[in-house]
């Protein structure tokens, strides 16, 4: 039943693009950890980081496109997911940096130390288990995303309005993770973190496991995605998408539909900044910035909405776009990705996966024309 | 609430915009197994008072009563829906990024919770029902082609044909034949009589040809308010009907 259920929405393209992903996440790893440093082959740990780093962020980029591209709602607010997942991640990883710290407590971070707590408050407990902060890197997304929807989904706040409001969410979360008394590091966030399962953070075999990490969950990502789409329950959500009151009239409960859609997405979201974290080595509160969730919506225009290969293909091309402008001319990153707002929505309205839909339909309409 | 015999049952509803009293003490009498042609100029509020029975809106005051137990008055779009009334728009609403098939896959009455969905397979009598309706409204043909591909008259028969998978005990149509021609209104209506045979029917039309060719009992709105009741020959030769269509 559930293997019927998780094969029902691959397609072949699906198939093999997720089959990509998963040799791209074994390969690079491996030749990591086989090759000398002084062979062709040889791929160098900064390189698995940046291609780990994509590949949370590709999974962040499918979360967005599951509510945006298949059920029609647009948040702006995905980044708070995202970085709530990753403050769980890190909230474990500061445990586990024990005595090694700077002041040498056993118990408290440093940033408690400093700011003279004199025990760990109680949101801290059990999260020296990293079972249980992986949890909660789950949970504790979702339970926002719960709580979120199931007032704005049952009150009908749609479209413009729903939008504001997530990303009104992700500015409070962000005013608030900046306080220092929140107990969560302040602006500083949490950094200098030594170890995860008892293997070094900086060491490039863990590197190379979390770059793998990253990849499987990514292809197990979109396995689950693209059940939940092919499946009935995926037909009735893109027709909520584009007819909601139809689907009313016909005796569907609409938020419902949204509700799962929006909380498994926050889970996917927190899943992958949790992934995010041990691979940057930082996490504060200026992931949960506005700008951030509004750059996830957009690699999701730029790879195509409304598929699930688009996002994935998106995130990667505009994160490496970044990297490699933010390098060469940093002022000029800002205008390029403004640049490429306009120029997807003008003439991608599909993105770079529909690109190919709309070559082919322009050649066969020059054919149509030409015999004449 | 009152517990009647009638299918649908309208007592002094009233509804207001802003202080614009779109339904009057309107009161309305649907016997099971009719149908029902209703009329009435623009603003007369035909279409609001669909949208109070489908539960799109709600009445300031009034009962609205449905197959003699259902307070229609407290429940929403999905649960009026699930008891057994249809709605089907004027302009033709389908859903364009799926095919035929499973638009009226989506319409078949049953199956309606999101979790039952995530697992749910067609079932023998699904398709079974699928194909005899694709055969009904003739478009077993276009079964695998998207909605939005459909000519406006397609979307029309698919529309009927979703309304057919949804078998409600109630359908009320909205402007069947807005936009139509002569041969396909006639068809229309047609269509319409042989869905009465098993269905109760409420339509709402301008169009007095279309009124005429189903020839059933007429109801004339004016300002919220029922203000003429009979066969289309008695509501025409009422007065009050003749000033109100031709102003005064």
């Amino acid at each position: 039943m559930i293997t019927r259920f998780l094969l029902q929405g691959m397609d072949r393209n699906l198939r093999l693009f997720v089959l990509l992903v998963l040799a791209i996440g074994i390969a690079l790893p491996l030749l990591n950890q086989i090759m000398p440093p002084s062979s062709p082959f040889y791929v160098p740990a900064w390189l698995l980081q940046l291609i780990g780093k994509y590949l949370s962020f590709a999974l962040l980029a499918l979360a967005v496109d599951l509510v945006w591209g298949f059920c029609g709602i647009l948040s702006l607010g995905h980044g708070a997911f995202f970085a709530l997942g990753g403050y769980c991640m890190g909230m474990y990883l500061m445990r586990q940096i024990g005595s090694r710290g700077v002041y040498g407590n056993p118990l408290l971070p440093d940033f408690m130390v400093f700011l003279n707590y004199k025990e760990l408050p109680w949101f801290w407990y059990g999260f020296d288990n990293f079972g249980f902060a992986m949890l909660m890197a789950i949970l504790v997304p979702s339970l926002l995303a719960f709580a979120l929807g199931w007032f704005a989904f049952r009150s009908r706040v749609t479209g413009v309005y729903l939008s504001i409001i997530t990303q009104a969410m992700t500015f409070a979360l962000m005013l608030a993770f900046f306080r220092n008394d929140m107990g969560l590091g302040g602006n500083n966030g949490m950094t200098d973190f030594k170890e995860i399962l008892g293997f070094s953070v900086q060491a490039d075999s863990t590197r190379a496991v979390l770059c793998f990490a990253s990849a499987f969950t990514l292809a197990l990502g979109l396995v689950v995605s693209a059940a939940i789409v092919g499946s009935r329950f995926g037909k009735a959500l893109t027709a909520v998408r584009d007819a909601e009151s139809r689907m009313r009239f016909l005796g569907y409960r609409v938020e419902g539909y949204k509700l799962f859609v929006f909380v498994f997405s926050a889970a996917m979201a927190g899943v992958a900044g949790a992934l995010y974290v041990p691979q940057v080595g930082i996490i504060n509160p200026s992931e949960f910035s506005p700008a951030n969730s509004i750059e996830a919506v957009l690699w999701v225009a730029v790879g195509g909405r409304g598929t699930l290969i688009g996002p994935v293909i998106g995130a990667f091309i505009v994160n490496f776009g970044k990297t490699w402008l933010t390098g060469a001319l940093p002022e000029f990153w800002l205008f390029a990705l403004g640049a490429l707002f306009i120029v997807v929505t003008l003439l991608l309205p599909k993105g770079v996966v529909g690109l190919w839909g709309q070559i082919k339909a322009r050649s066969q309409a020059k054919k149509a024309r030409a015999p004449a | 609430m009152r517990s009647t015999s009638a299918l649908l049952y309208l007592s002094g509803v009233t509804v207001s915009f802003d202080g614009f009293k779109a339904l009057n003490n309107l009161s309305l009498l649907i016997e099971p197994g009719e149908m029902r042609a209703i009329i009435g100029p623009n603003g007369a509020g035909k279409t609001t008072m669909m949208d109070v029975v489908t539960g799109k809106t709600r009445p300031d005051s009034g009962e609205v009563v449905f197959d003699g137990r259902a307070d229609l008055t407290k429940l929403d779009e999905a649960n009026i829906a699930t008891l057994g009334i249809g709605r089907k728009f004027q302009k033709p609403t389908v859903f364009e990024n799926h095919t035929v098939r499973d638009n009226l896959l989506l319409a078949l009455a049953g199956l309606r919770k999101w979790h039952r969905l995530l697992l749910a397979q067609p079932t023998k009598d699904e398709n079974h029902r699928l194909t005899e309706i694709l055969s009904v409204i003739r478009m077993e043909e276009q079964q695998y082609m998207l909605g939005a591909r459909l000519s406006h008259g397609q979307k029309q028969w698919l529309e009927i044909g979703m309304l057919l998978a949804q078998d409600p005990k109630l359908l009320l149509v909205d402007e069947p034949v807005a936009g139509m021609t002569d041969v396909e209104t006639e068809t229309t209506a047609q269509v319409l009589r042989e869905i009465n045979k098993t269905h109760s029917v409420v339509v709402v039309e301008h169009d007095m040809s279309f009124v005429r060719a189903l020839g059933v009992k007429v109801t004339v709105l004016h300002e919220g308010s029922m203000l003429a009741e009979g066969t289309l020959d008695q509501v025409s030769a009422d007065q009050r009907v003749v000033e109100v269509y031709l102003g005064r």
